[in-house]
């Protein structure tokens, strides 16, 4: 069969897979918000400061609150598939309004974060599996065990008190010098500024975990008989190393790259509150101090339907490296 | 066993991990003796750096003394870490277990599931289902526990799976054996050891999710953490780095000499790396 | 004899300390001329693997080296010269071609490139003439399309393709000398017979010397110029083909040879009238990859038995033979229902076993016991031997005493030391553990033995042991046997009655003497005349070991 006709197929199929996924994870934000004590009309209630029981019912009504859970469900079903996310009573806006504006912020951070960590993971990684044993390797390993150890915000802070009120160096907060109203390019370079500490904090443990799963793939390939192969051709080391090992250790990095995309947007919550990065993760941070669950169920979900996507673009690029994917 | 403490032992970084692992689990032991007070109590002059007013790692804003902070932290990190990871480790292999051996639709049903939760952004989730239940040690346990199983079901259904079909699986089928009692009894032995690497580094792991949420202000309001005291002492970093800094290096440190741990578990137990080193 | 191609004197390869044994290959010597071809025989361990990959430089360094000696090729001693020197000879002097074609070749590159890459390195072309001479490579090792295949990945050819584009690849630049470590013995041997023929059909048109490793003297006997036999990292005996297959001088080679079973049938022994296990129109496919939420996925479907009919009487042992794929498995599998047929009647003393639910098949699970093919992974690694053999006496109900008891007297009867109870099977052999597995299987005195493959895993002269042990069983406990092998010499030693299956289907069945003697189905023809060294008769020893 052609081959770039079973991969077309093979990513129609992986886009079907996801629907089950995603209908699933809608439910279960549907029952978790059944589960958080009280409903909208309880917290639109405690906001007015006095309702009474009659009014509340017929908000219930209103909100279709007092029918079957099923029928609840299917409405909110319909809801989630017209973006609608139901409305933050602090912010006085609807959820998906909120989660829009904030979205671009995170997605800058992540894919900074994404292509630093995979790139010098990657580069880390071959270093070491091509030193094996020497200084080099010791080195990165060392720096790959300890950083793989350190929680992420601890990180920040740390990069805060020496890069920026010891030495300056970078803004301590925020994306941008809003005070400054730059424009053009020198917003752009303001907004670079104020992602470098971020991006290196979010990025390090990741980094470290690439550099880690790079150094074993590259060993772990070295040992296959297709190595021995090539080494009975001729072919030098080098040639051996870029050529047949490296495309072969990628493979399982990709596939890790795929599986740590929902790790990395928990670890922008993190991130995010520490160095107050307007993002999505700033928001959840907010929505836990006023206790707005409505909101955080929302950030839950896109977040959740973000690493399907990442998934199936993940999953694309895996199967322009790998010729072996099955479509059966 | 002695034979797997030599085979442990070659490995010195392992060795250096149980070490460091050995102290904090003293520390953990003998914080109520060493600091017998509430860990949240007024213990003397506020912002004290290290050092000075009788503070071995200093004070925070509210004359808080962050070593018994770390002291009764660490009681708090291992329980946690341990508990969750016990939990998680039962669910995992359950789910595992028998979507490895029965295949089909259970499989399908189960590892579909499985997919589901290791794709939700598993700290959001943690975050979300602590709000929801309300912080406390039991909803830390469980949210940890909740979001951690995957990883422990994906691993236990491959080793089932590979070893329902090996030969001897297959001649206890052949003598009418039970299903649970060859899971049981037949298959569930030759996988300990990925089992136990696997939930050694979720302790690991458990640590920081825990440490995070504390960090974020999702901890047990009662009971002293490491991730409450970095939380607690953001707003001084400008003038007392100390409150933040210590707390910080005891997280690293346990969680590093778990990972250590754990590794050497995994050289130790897998004969198959053994023979390649 | 011209000056030798390749001159390989006392040479001994180290083995890292605390080894087994500190050579693996030791005082080594043989010479391989041009235009011949150097079969190096030996069981699992006598180091021939390992000889050939010191001729490359290929060891596993750092821990395994050539310690001393020389190999000498055209002059030069290959261990002695630079690593970049070498390289310029791997591949265009010296190519070598593997056991497993499927690990060999890159998963990810295209045939065309792999094979791009020998010129590349070693010569200067342009594309275009590249291009044109691996076509005209693969169109030579007889591949089809050879333009489709330059484009194909390794999965995606056969395994005996696979191994032809290997041979294409190896013979790139025209090599003095090609190593061939075990080419064939992952293929099927319909398979195995065209790449054989291959290797020598190349070998006499480029005149190349061909070192050529293998465990099968069946394979010695078709291709071999010169032969030399390895024992234990040593050379026990070199010399012409005709010489050691035919008057074998050493101890160590008339027994190997002695232990290859002969293809002459062994004389028919009378049926018995009784029928204890009889096979009725057993259908089974296999569907893989439905699934419950699987959406937009396709099912793909093995049909592994097509109205499959056997017949096994009384005390009789039923062959059936086939290549991997044939379907053989599967009806083994399931006559001891691991898996279930789709229909069709399993009748054991008259009563089909078929529908039988799991309890009411457990009255009748005792009376079929298998006997497996790999003797590593059929025992239990964490139980102990003992418990292994009483395991299935205790589940019908057997007391404690009694079976301990009884497995204490298998143990005995397959042959081994009483002392093996409380032990576990990595300390055992591969035959001491096919032991075991027979002994479990032994335990619930079962009518019927069906052994899947039981010593397609062993070295021969294990092998020759195991299948003396299970016919002794066979007469003293009045056992049928169902035996399922694709070696057809095996088949000639043990079967009274052979069913041959391909694609699932019976294509022929009867008496084993009667099909060796006149096969009726094509397919039956090219089985046997697929065989290696079918022209040999070995010369039988008075004892065999």
């Amino acid at each position: 069969m052609n081959h770039s006709a079973r991969r077309l197929r093979y990513v129609v199929k992986r886009l079907l897979q996801a629907v089950p996924i995603v209908l699933a994870i809608v439910v279960l934000n549907f029952f978790l918000l059944q589960l958080a004590e009280g409903d909208a009309v309880d917290v639109l209630a405690g906001e007015a400061g006095s309702a009474t029981p009659e009014y509340m019912a017929e908000l219930r009504a209103k909100f279709g609150l007092d029918q079957p859970l099923l029928v609840q469900l299917g409405i909110y079903l319909k809801n989630v598939l017209f973006f609608d996310l139901g409305y933050s009573f602090r912010h006085e806006m609807p959820v998906s309004e909120l989660i829009f504006d904030r979205m671009f912020a995170t997605l800058l951070l992540m894919v900074s974060t994404i292509l630093l960590a995979v790139g010098f993971g990657i580069l880390l990684g071959l270093l070491a599996a091509t030193g094996l044993n020497t200084w080099r390797d010791t080195a990165i390993s060392i720096f790959a065990l300890i950083t793989y150890a350190t929680p992420l915000f601890w990180v920040g802070l740390m990069l805060i008190v020496v890069f920026s009120l010891n030495l300056g160096w970078f803004p301590t907060s925020g994306m941008e010098n809003i005070a400054a109203f730059h424009e053009g390019w020198d917003r752009v370079f303001d907004i670079a500024h104020h992602l470098v500490l971020p991006t290196i904090t979010l990025s390090l443990f990741y980094l470290a975990l690439y550099t880690r799963l790079m150094r074993a793939s590259m060993l772990e390939q070295s040992g296959q008989d297709y190595v021995t192969t090539a080494r009975a051709k001729g072919l030098t080391e080098r040639r051996i190393v870029f050529v047949h090992v490296l495309r072969n250790a990628l493979l399982p990095v990709v596939t890790m790259a795929g599986v740590q995309v929902g790790a990395l947007i928990g670890g922008s919550v993190i991130v995010e509150s520490v160095f107050a990065w307007p993002g999505l993760g700033m928001l959840a941070f907010e929505a836990l101090f006023s206790r707005d669950l409505n909101l955080l169920l929302g950030i839950f979900l896109l977040s959740a339907l973000l690493v399907v996507a990442v998934n199936l673009v993940v999953d694309i690029i895996y199967s322009s490296l790998d010729p072996r994917i099955e479509v059966g | 066993m002695l034979a797997f403490w030599n085979r442990f032992r070659r490995n010195r970084s392992a060795v250096l991990g149980l070490g460091i692992l050995t102290v904090i689990l003293i520390i953990a032991a003998t914080a109520n003796l060493f600091y017998p007070e509430d860990p949240f109590s007024l213990a003397g002059r506020a912002m004290s750096p290290p050092g000075e007013n009788g503070f071995l790692l200093g004070s925070d804003s509210l004359g808080r003394d962050v070593a018994a902070g770390i002291a009764h932290g660490a009681k708090t990190s291992l329980l946690i870490g341990l508990v969750a990871t016990l939990v998680a480790v039962f669910i995992g292999a359950i789910m595992g277990a028998f979507a490895g051996y029965y295949g089909g639709w259970i499989d399908d049903i189960l590892m579909r599931t499985t997919e589901m939760f290791q794709t939700i952004p598993s700290f959001v989730f943690a975050i979300l289902l602590v709000a929801i239940m309300k912080p406390s040690i039991e909803s830390i346990i469980v949210a940890i526990a909740v979001v951690s199983w995957p990883g422990v079901a994906r691993l236990v259904r491959g080793e089932f799976l590979a070893l329902r079909n090996r030969e001897f699986v297959q001649a206890c089928q052949t003598v009418g054996m039970s299903d649970l009692r060859i899971m049981l009894g037949e298959i569930l032995p030759n996988c300990l050891s990925p089992i136990i690497v696997i939930g050694s580094l979720m302790v690991a792991t458990a640590i920081l999710i825990e440490s995070g949420l504390a960090f974020l202000g999702l901890g047990d309001p009662n009971i002293m953490s490491w991730g409450f005291q970095i939380g607690a002492g953001r707003t001084l970093l400008r003038s007392a780095w100390w409150v933040c800094a210590f707390p910080g290096i005891a997280i690293l440190l346990t969680v590093l000499a778990i990972n250590l741990v754990g590794e050497g578990l995994n050289d130790a137990l897998n004969p198959r790396l053994r023979e390649r080193q | 004899m011209t000056a030798p191609l390749l001159d390989i004197r006392n040479l001994h390869v180290a083995l890292p300390e605390g080894s087994q044994r500190p050579y693996a290959v030791e005082d080594a010597s043989m010479r391989l001329g041009e235009n011949e071809i150097l079969c190096v025989v030996g069981e699992s361990g006598s180091g021939k693997s390992l000889t050939a990959r010191a001729v490359m430089g290929l060891l596993p360094a750092p821990h395994v080296r050539v310690e001393k000696g020389a190999i000498e090729f055209a002059g030069e001693d290959l261990t002695q010269v630079s690593q970049a020197r070498l390289r310029d000879i791997r591949g265009s002097d010296i190519s070598m071609i593997f056991q497993e074609p499927m690990t060999a070749l890159n998963p990810v590159m295209t045939i065309g490139r792999q094979i791009d890459e020998v010129f590349r390195f070693h010569v200067r072309m342009s594309g275009r003439e590249r291009r044109e001479r691996a076509l005209q490579l693969l169109a030579d090792v007889h591949l089809p399309d050879p333009a489709q295949i330059m484009g194909a990945y390794p999965h995606e050819l056969s395994g005996g393709q696979r191994q032809r584009a290997m041979i294409a690849m190896a013979l790139a630049l025209d090599p003095k000398i090609l190593i061939a470590d075990e080419p064939t013995t992952a293929l099927d041997v319909t398979t195995q017979a065209q790449i054989l023929k291959l290797v020598k059909e190349m070998q006499a048109a480029h005149n190349t010397g061909v070192l050529f490793i293998t465990h099968d003297f069946g394979v010695v006997a078709d291709i071999a110029d010169q032969v030399v036999v390895m024992q234990g990292g040593r050379v026990v005996e070199a010399g012409p083909a005709g010489q050691i297959l035919n008057h074998p001088e050493h101890d160590y080679t008339k027994a190997l040879i002695a232990s290859v079973p002969s293809l002459s049938p062994r004389p028919a022994r009378p049926r018995a009238e009784e029928a204890v296990l009889r096979i009725e129109d057993l259908n089974k496919v296999y569907r893989g990859g439905r699934s419950f939420f699987g959406l937009g996925k396709e099912t793909r479907t093995v049909t592994a038995a097509v109205d499959v009919n056997l017949d096994l009487r009384r005390g009789e042992t039923l062959g059936i033979v086939g290549e991997s794929g044939s379907g053989k498995s599967t009806v083994a599998r399931c006559i001891v229902r691991l898996t279930d047929a789709d229909s069709g009647r399993i009748l054991l003393d008259g009563e089909d076993l078929r529908p039988l639910g799991r309890s009411a098949l457990r009255a009748y699970r005792s009376k079929i016991q298998m006997v497996f093919q790999d003797p590593f992974a059929s025992l239990n690694p964490r139980r102990r031997v003992g418990s292994i053999i009483a395991q299935g006496m205790r589940l019908q109900g057997t007391s404690a005493e009694t079976a301990r008891e009884k497995a204490r007297s298998l143990l005995e009867i397959v042959g081994l030391d009483e002392r093996a109870f409380n032990r576990f099977p990595h300390e055992f052999s591969g035959g001491q553990r096919q032991r075991i597995g027979i002994a479990r299987a032994l335990a619930l005195d079962p009518e019927v033995l069906v052994a899947d493959e039981p010593v397609s895993a062993l070295d021969v002269s294990i092998q020759a042991q195991i299948l003396l042990l299970l016919d002794e069983i066979r007469e003293r406990m009045n056992l049928s046997m169902v035996f399922i092998t694709h070696d057809l010499r095996v088949a000639a030693q043990v079967c009274d009655q052979l069913a041959v299956m391909r694609h699932g289907r019976v294509v022929e069945a009867g008496p084993t003497a009667a099909i060796f003697a006149d096969p009726q189905d094509p397919y039956t023809r090219d089985l046997l005349g697929a065989v290696p060294g079918k022209d040999w008769h070995p010369p039988q020893a008075a004892e065999p070991a």
